[in-house]
């Protein structure tokens, strides 16, 4: 008998800690496993008997020596783990591990071996082939990130991994990196061996703690087993990976901004072109991905381009890691193909709101992401789908509320985070969200006085139009969607 | 003029020298100032300048950028509350209030024992609203009770 509990800052935050500790005292064995995803569930604990893995929900600490004494038949019994339908319905091709066993349990480098075998150019193709395409947000097309690395002549070339997740909604890089790190590790290392760049660097969050915790002990364990290093599974090839922490900035999320962070200045954002395939870190070619999409590496080169190109829908391909999140009943990561509809994944695996009221917004995207209206949610998240609605998939995360949003206070807290989180180097993203913040405030006095403020709202529109145009990168270019769809699909909410 | 602290600056010079080979040494030397001291003080800034060859301009504009870098004494205790979007959609501005109510301070200020700062995603964007204490991260924090994740 053995007791799987989770450590991953999902399980954590609910108690898992203290779950833990009761069964360890009630004498069982336990392991610390990543998260599956089921946040809704956590601390969701499995307990082992013969080959059959089964679950319990929420489990608190009191609750263990019930679940001892009466096994399944204990209220808070889910069944076998690998019945669950919100688990066995899911695609999971680069989170097929996590959860399943303890973090740094080292898996077989069989995928990373064969790579070592290969020319880069053969695995450049091999991304090609799949269609990947970036998982952070702008969803432009890996290959040729690769490929411009690869082709520009230079002494170091650098993969940087972008594991600065601020997006609110967001959860799927901490979950990998707490679950799985040996995936983000062996896809950045592919990554490393296909663009002759030899040395890496993992930029996470300080938010973060126990992802940090987690990945720096996996990183010291690959490069014992020499899956990192000068002589890689004695193939010749070196790959060095770092981790290198934050200090607390949302616009280090921007590539440029955390490449310059990573030099150890101010994360000011740099102007494009030339792109950081070219001239990124130290002004070498670098290659910067997010957590995901060097995760999803391991599974394309492990099966084949081909494999990956047919999930998915059109240019779309492959699967996505969504994370339910806001008021949602059953919130966590679901990794399917593209082209799931919004329904599917807030009324069937997330099971609608957790207030039990309607669902009358989801935003989707982060931040910097549009707010849809219900009719909206058969549309298939795709890449294309989603551009035609002016939104965007971002990192995955759909953010439910229920019918007592206010989206007038929603549009007003799209600028004031932007005015926290600006870098400051362009006036139209450092001012513009100022006095957006500012004209919503009218916005939103008038409308309780009754009184329309249809001169505010023009002036709300100018000043999207500038900032969307005249931005140096996406946090001033993008701050406008979250406003100009909420006053566009909920008027209502910014009149009296 | 006040007396320069001889043992602090130290101390600061041997944090940031463990740093000073590394890419982006700079960050992470300032990083652990704080963690070393609670805070950066202008003195620290002048010893992380002199050892990483930058100017004191250059140092002070790195500080002044990042959340986490501290220029004044910090309590024992910081609560981060989440103010992001995920936690408003299940009351993350009712806890905030009821933190506010709990500690008698405002979101931004401090006593001698807790500071109260906003925090945007803690990455528990399912299980909220959250918040963290110290390191420590609390889920459906709107159902615990203050005294027992906080203290008195």
């Amino acid at each position: 008998m053995k007791a799987f509990v989770p450590l991953d800052t999902a399980a954590v935050a609910a108690g898992a800690d203290a779950v833990a500790s009761a069964f360890e005292n009630a004498g069982i064995d336990i392991v610390r496993n990543g998260s599956r995803g089921l946040c809704w569930a956590e601390p969701l604990v499995e307990f082992a008997r013969d080959d059959q893995r089964i679950a319990y929900a929420n489990v608190a600490a009191d609750d263990v020596p019930a679940i001892i004494d009466q096994g399944e038949r204990h209220p808070k019994c889910l069944g076998p783990v690998d019945a669950l339908d919100y688990l066995n319905t899911q695609t999971r091709a680069v989170f097929d591990r996590a959860g399943t066993d303890a973090p740094l349990a080292l898996p077989k480098a069989t995928v990373l071996r064969d790579c070592l075998g290969q020319p880069g150019k053969a695995l450049i193709d091999t991304i090609e082939t799949s269609g990947l395409r970036g998982r952070g947000g702008a969803g432009f097309p890996a290959h040729i990130k690769w490929r411009t690395v690869f082709d520009t002549p230079a002494e170091q070339k650098y993969i940087v991994c972008n594991a600065d997740e601020g997006d609110s909604g967001t959860f799927a890089d901490r979950l990998l990196m707490e679950g799985d790190p040996y995936r983000l590790i062996e896809g950045m290392t592919i990554a490393g061996i296909a663009t002759a760049a030899t040395k890496g660097y993992v930029y996470l969050r300080s938010e973060y703690p126990i992802a940090a915790r987690i990945f720096q002990a996996a990183l010291d364990r690959a490069y014992e087993a020499s899956t990192l290093g000068d002589n890689i599974l004695g193939s010749g090839k070196a790959f060095d990976l770092e981790l290198f922490i934050g200090a607390g900035a949302y616009i280090c999320g921007e590539e440029t901004s955390l490449l310059e962070s990573l030099e150890g200045k101010r994360g000011e954002i740099r102007v494009k072109p030339p792109v950081p395939a070219i001239a990124g870190l130290f002004g070498q070619p670098t290659l910067v991905h997010n957590v995901i999409s060097y995760a999803c590496v391991p599974a394309i080169m492990g099966n084949s381009g081909d494999w990956y190109a047919k999930l998915g829908v059109g240019r779309s391909t492959g699967t996505m890691a969504f994370q339910l999140a806001g008021n949602i009943r059953r919130g966590g990561l679901v990794e399917v193909p593209f082209g799931i509809t919004i329904n599917d994944l807030i009324h069937g695996y997330g099971a609608g709101t957790r207030s039990g009221r309607p669902v009358r917004t989801v935003q989707i995207g982060g931040p910097l992401g549009a707010y849809l209206k219900p009719d909206e949610f058969d549309t298939p998240l795709t890449y294309e789908d989603m551009a035609a609605l002016g939104a965007g998939i971002g990192h995955g995360g759909l953010v439910a509320y229920d019918d007592t949003v206010d989206l007038a206070a929603q549009a007003r807290y799209a600028f004031a985070f932007c005015e926290i989180e600006s870098c400051g180097k362009c006036t139209p993203c450092r001012l513009g969200a100022v006095r957006g913040k500012e004209t919503m405030d009218a916005v939103i006095q008038a409308r309780a006085q009754g009184r329309a403020a249809e001169d505010k709202l023009a002036m709300i529109d100018d000043l999207c139009e500038l900032m969307e145009t005249a931005s140096l990168c996406q946090m001033g270019g993008m701050t406008p969607i979250p406003v100009t769809s909420a006053i566009k699909r909920f008027p209502e909410d910014f009149g009296p | 003029m006040p007396v320069p602290n001889r043992s602090r600056e130290a101390l600061t010079r041997i944090v940031a020298e463990r740093h000073v080979d590394r890419v982006g040494g700079v960050l992470q030397a300032l990083r652990e100032v704080v963690v070393e001291h609670g805070h950066i003080e202008r003195a620290d800034e002048h010893v992380v300048a002199d050892v990483f060859n930058l100017s004191q301009a250059e140092v002070r504009g790195i500080v002044s950028f990042y959340h986490d870098l501290k220029t004044t004494p910090q309590p024992p205790v910081t609560v981060k509350v989440c103010q992001a979007e995920a936690c408003q959609a299940v009351g993350g501005g009712a806890l905030t209030e009821r933190v506010q109510a709990f500690l008698g301070i405002d979101l931004g200020g401090a006593n001698e024992r807790v500071a109260l700062e906003p925090v945007y995603c803690l990455g528990l964007c399912a299980q909220g609203p959250s918040m963290m204490v110290n390191e420590r991260p609390v889920a459906r924090a709107d159902q615990c009770d203050l005294a027992s994740e906080i203290g008195p």
